[in-house]
This record gives C-alpha cells, structure tokens and sequence, in this order.
C-alpha cells in the first residue's frame, strides 16, 4: 500500500517495525518493571546495580502478597462479581437490542437518544439516589446491588452492550426472522430459535467486555457491594489491592513469623496477582477479544 | 401544462391518503410496536428505577441539606445554597475540576492522535501484527483505578529513559502555573495515558480496513502522494470514527477512579460534618456531570462541523443550483407582473397605438 516501489516498501517497512517494537517496549514497560520488581529481594531493591534482573528469583513477595490479600477468597468473589451480573447484561442488552432493531414502536429514537446520553452522563450523578434507594431496598453490600440494575439493562456500560447488539441484529437479514414466522414460530420463539443462535459474535464480545469492565470496577464496587467500610464480606482482587497497605499492616500485626515491612516489591507482587486471572484468561482467548470488535460491527456506523 | 400538474398531485394526494388510510388500519403493523414495546419492557423498568428516578431525586438532593440521623434522613431545603458553597467555599472542588477539564482537554487528542498512528501502522503490510495488537490491547484488560494508582506510585507509569524532569521544568517556566501542572501531570503518566488508547486502536483498526483499497490505487494514479491520500482519503473516511473514540475517551476518562473528582464527590458523600453530605455531593456530581456533557459537546461540536472537501464542493453546488432556481423564478415573475401590468394597460385603452406600432414591426 505505502510504496509503490519495493525499494522504498522495505525502508518505510522497517521504520515502522522499530516504530512499533519502541513504542511496543514503552507499552509494557510498567508491566515488565513490576514483574522484575515483584521477584526482587529487599536486598535487590536496594543494590543501584541492579536494574531489571534480579540476583535469585524471591517468590515470598508472592506468598506475602497473597496472604495479605486473601486471595483465593477474592479471587473466587470477584469471579462471581464479574460473571453474575454479566451473564444478566447479556439478557437484557440482546433483548433490548433486538426490539430496538427489529421492531417499529413510538418514541424509539427517544430511545435511542437517552441510551447514548445515559453513556456519556457520568455514574456519579445518579450514584448517590441509588445509594440510597438500595439501602431502602435492603440490597446494599449484596451481590443484588449489581444484579438487579444489570438485569434491567442499566449495568456498567450497558448503552455500549445494547448498542452492539442492536447493530448485530440489524446485519441478520430479515428474511430469516420472517421465514421463521410463517413456518409458525411466534415472536419469541423465533428470537430464542433464530436471532439468538446468529448472534453468538456479539455474545462473545459482550460477555468479554462486560465481564473486563465489571472485574475492574473499583468506585461503584466499593461503594455498592464492597461497602464504603468494609460493611460485607463481598470483596474483590482489584478492592483488595486498593486498600493494600491497610491490609498488609494489618497481616503484618497477625503474622507471628518474619513478615517484612512493605515495600515495593510487595506492592507489585499484589499488582501482578490481581492482574494476573485477568491476563491469563487474555492470553488463552486473545483471538476472541482482538477480533471482538471487529465483528460487532461499532464501526459500521 | 400548470393545470395538468396540478390535477396530477391531486390525484396523487388522494392515492396517498387511501393507502394511509390501508395502513392504518393494518393489524400486523400496530402488532409488531406491539411486541417491540413488550421486549422494551426490561429496559423501561431499568430506566425508570435506576435512571430516571435517581436523576431527578439528585436534582431534589442537591437542592437539600441531608442529615443522618438514627431517624431517618433529614431534609433541608436550601435551594442554589449547595451550589454557591461548593463553588465559593471548598479549598478542592474548582482546583480540581479546572485540573480535570484541562487534562482531559491535553489528553483526549493526544489519546485519538496516537490510537489513529498506531492503527494505520498496524494496518501496512507488516508481519506479527497479530503479535502487536495483541500487545496493544493489553492494557484495557488490565487498566483499573488501583492499578494505575499502584503503577504511578512506584513509579512505573513514565518513561525512565526520557527524561520528565527536563521537559516538566520547561512547560512550567514557559506557562502559568495553573496550566502548566495538569500539563506536566500528563507527561509524567505518559504511559499509562496512553494505555487507555487500546479500545480507539481496534475501533480505528477495524474502519481502516473498511476502507477500498481502489481509492487509494486510484489516488496514486492520479499522481497523489502519501500525504495526500492521507488527508483526502483516509481522514475522511474515519470521520465519524474520530468523533466517536474522542467521546469514548472522554467517558473514559471521566469514569476512571483515578480521577480526583469523583472521590472528592464520594468523600463529601460520607463525610460527618454539617454541611456537607448527600445534598452537596449530590451538587458536585451535577456540577462534575454538567462540565462533562459540555466537555462532550464541545469536542463533538469541533468535530462533527468538520466538513470534507467533497461534502463542501456538493453544497457550494447545490447553493449555486438554488440561486440559479430562484433567479430564475424572480425573473418568470417578473415577467408575469409586466405582462399582467401590459394587460391592464390595454384594456384602459392606454396602449392600443403602442402594440399597433408593435404589430409593425
């Protein structure tokens, strides 16, 4: 494309391949320093000649870090806090999605104006009434904080989810619907038989994408489900790191063997575990994610 | 000829108003709103509970000074009060909004720019591209408030090899303090600024690769440089792309938890003194919301009115079209008016010799 010439194709080639391995390393640069950090020594640490490889692999930050954490517990949590409501933003957003493109009704472009203004408006505007109206409801610091908004299409980033919908099941020709009714099919059987099962691209990325943005979440975590003191037993990895230190004192306060004091290789050996599920799970279905957006079709617009 | 026309559209409109009157009364169209409105029905109970609902009770709050007590929560109506003492009296709150509006101003096309580069290099004919979008998303698994905060603590989120401390010096001898501190802020968390671009990447990636490739053959053959293809073809063809990751990244950002603002907003929500609480927080997060639409406004305003060259070219034309059209119906009627003025003339009798002398000729 760029290049008519060969000559001038492999110059221009192999800038771009230094532009991109640079600006690639400069990407993960933070990733890198925490994992050579996370395996320093306090030793290590503090030796100026030692930069990025450590004299022996330390793995006790990790069980440190871990300990302090809680980590299976938060892990186990955070998988439920991510999947539940995730699983309910799936309901909701491909059901709405659907009416949104395959049915005419009045005010559907009102609709469509307050979901792609409820995007843009900031959480904390309705945050505090929610807070509220979840203590009244008795759901606070309860899974349900997150479930029941989800399952009437107002999750986290839900307008993006009801959009991708809407533009997939735009692309199903409406021939297919239709054939499906005159062999008998009612309306809902014909979402369930034939628009659902063709849109398996768009449940994929929703659910990765939903699950993603649930798992990090920390504000509106903390405030609903996690309770701003630490009311419930409902944490996650990411809350867990956010209150590091608090929680590292207090192991250190209980641990009744040669716990070291906090220090960097502490901290970003908690940084790597609560990245960690997230990155493996990345890594296992990187093709599902990188073509995700491809397929859904946001850019068709 | 006017009169047949006329009777034409007549007939027309009668032809139009039957089938309207067919349609109306179609069963299976009134069904299909129907049923669309009975699948809406999830999402208008969520709208009203969790969103229409609180927005307007937030409005009531920020009116109120709400105080907690083991009874229950005590209303006080204050009016602008809320407003007036956050803008007035809290130390933090305008530092930090003005602090927010300008970085997010520095970084939203420093954001856009580098997720459109990095897409059209990712989109050349390289190999292992895999291997770099890969790399590139990355970030948006794992970005979250926390470990960003963790990352900027310790100082993994600038570039050690640059040196900051030079070039933060220099921005802030050459500007005002004001601005020269979110503007080294963002230098300082380069990396992780540009970590919130993996999203725009993909997006800008996936409409690249939309683009005919033809078009750019064409523009070659027609002696068109690179640069050029750039501007006229390309640009173009991302347009409402630009538009649509710029807001993406200003909700981004406005919605991350690193942001100062909204744990202003959630401390003052569980703060104990007098007047503070859910009235004043409830005053910031509408004062925070309202400059965030604006924000939005303004970045899609100066991108949506953005008009390409053949965009403009059609318009000028059309312009010109409808200027010849109106000419030329000032002219017709002006004719008529003259012919009509002729008319009267002659029936006064004031002109006979003058058309006599006409047939003369």
């Amino acid at each position: 494309m760029m290049g008519t010439k060969d000559r001038e194709g492999f110059l221009k080639q192999l800038l771009v391949y230094a532009l991109l391995i640079c600006i690639g390393f400069i990407y993960i640069y933070p990733i890198l320093h925490m994992i050579s950090s996370s395996l320093m020594s306090l030793d290590d640490l503090l030796d100026s000649s030692i930069r990025w490889l450590p004299s022996s692999f330390n793995l006790s930050n990790f069980k440190q870090a871990a300990t302090s954490m809680n980590f299976w517990t938060a892990l186990w949590q955070s998988v439920v806090l991510a999947g539940v409501p995730t699983v309910c933003n799936l309901i909701s957003c491909s059901v709405t999605g659907y009416a949104l493109a395959r049915f005419d009704f009045p005010g559907k472009k009102i609709v469509m104006a307050v979901i792609i203004l409820s995007f843009v408006l900031p959480s904390q505007i309705t945050m505090i009434p929610t807070y509220v109206l979840y203590s009244n409801l008795g759901i606070l610091n309860t899974i349900w904080a997150f479930i029941l908004p989800a399952l009437f299409g107002q999750g986290f980033n839900a307008p993006i989810f009801i959009l991708i919908f809407w533009q997939f099941f735009r692309q199903i020709p409406k021939v297919l619907i239709e054939a499906s009714r005159i062999d008998g099919a009612g309306y809902f059987k014909s979402f369930f038989k034939v628009a659902l099962p063709s849109a398996a691209p768009a449940f994929i990325t929703v659910a990765l994408f939903s699950f993603v943005w649930y798992w990090n979440e920390s504000y509106l975590t903390e405030l609903y489900v996690h309770g701003v003191y630490g009311a419930s037993d409902w944490t996650t990895l990411v809350i867990q790191l956010d209150n590091f230190a608090a929680n590292y004192s207090s192991y250190q306060q209980t641990a009744t063997n040669a716990a070291t004091n906090l220090n960097e290789s502490i901290n970003m050996a908690g940084t790597l575990l609560s990245i960690l599920p997230l990155t493996i799970l990345y890594f296992v279905l990187q093709r599902h994610f990188v073509e995700s957006i491809d397929r859904a079709g946001i850019t068709g617009e | 000829m006017m009169a047949e026309t006329r009777k034409l559209t007549r007939q027309e409109k009668k032809a139009l108003k039957e089938r309207l009157k067919h349609l109306k009364s179609g069963k299976l169209e009134k069904r299909y709103s129907r049923m669309g409105l009975i699948f809406m029905i999830p999402w208008f109970i969520g709208a009203a509970v969790f969103l229409a609902y609180p927005l307007i009770s937030s409005f009531w709050y920020a009116l109120n000074n709400i105080r907690i007590t083991p009874l229950g929560r005590i209303f006080t109506f204050v009016g602008q009060g809320n407003f007036t003492q956050i803008l007035i009296q809290d130390p933090d709150f305008l530092v930090q909004l003005v602090d927010y509006v300008t970085s997010t101003i520095i970084s939203t096309p420093i954001i856009v720019v580098f997720a459109l580069i990095i897409a059209m290099m990712l989109n050349m004919r390289i190999k292992g591209k895999g291997f770099f979008r890969l790399i590139f998303f990355l970030p948006v698994i794992i970005v979250s408030g926390p470990i960003l905060g963790m990352l900027t603590a310790e100082g993994a989120g600038s570039i050690s090899a640059v040196d900051m401390q030079s070039i933060t010096s220099a921005i802030e001898s050459v500007l005002p303090h004001m601005l020269a501190e979110p503007i080294s802020d963002v230098f300082n968390n380069m990396i992780t600024t540009l970590w919130y671009s993996g999203v725009q990447i993909l997006i800008f990636l996936s409409g690249l690769q939309k683009i005919d490739k033809s078009m750019y053959e064409a523009a070659k053959i027609d002696g068109g440089s690179g640069w050029e293809c750039f501007w006229k073809i390309t640009l173009p063809h991302l347009k409402s792309l630009i538009l649509l990751n710029t807001v993406y990244t200003i909700v981004f950002i406005s919605n991350n938890s690193q942001n100062p603002i909204i744990m202003l907003i959630q401390a003052s929500m569980f703060s104990g003194t007098k007047e503070k609480g859910y009235g004043y927080a409830s005053a910031m997060a509408w004062l925070y919301s309202v400059v965030v639409l604006l924000l939005v406004g303004i970045f899609a305003l100066l991108l949506a009115t953005r008009k390409d060259q053949y965009e403009k070219m059609v318009k000028r034309a059309k312009k010109a079209r409808k200027k010849e059209a109106r000419n030329l119906k000032r002219i017709e009627r002006r004719n008529r008016r003259n012919a009509k003025q002729i008319e009267r003339k002659r029936a006064k009798g004031k002109i006979t010799t003058h058309t006599t002398k006409r047939d003369d000729y």
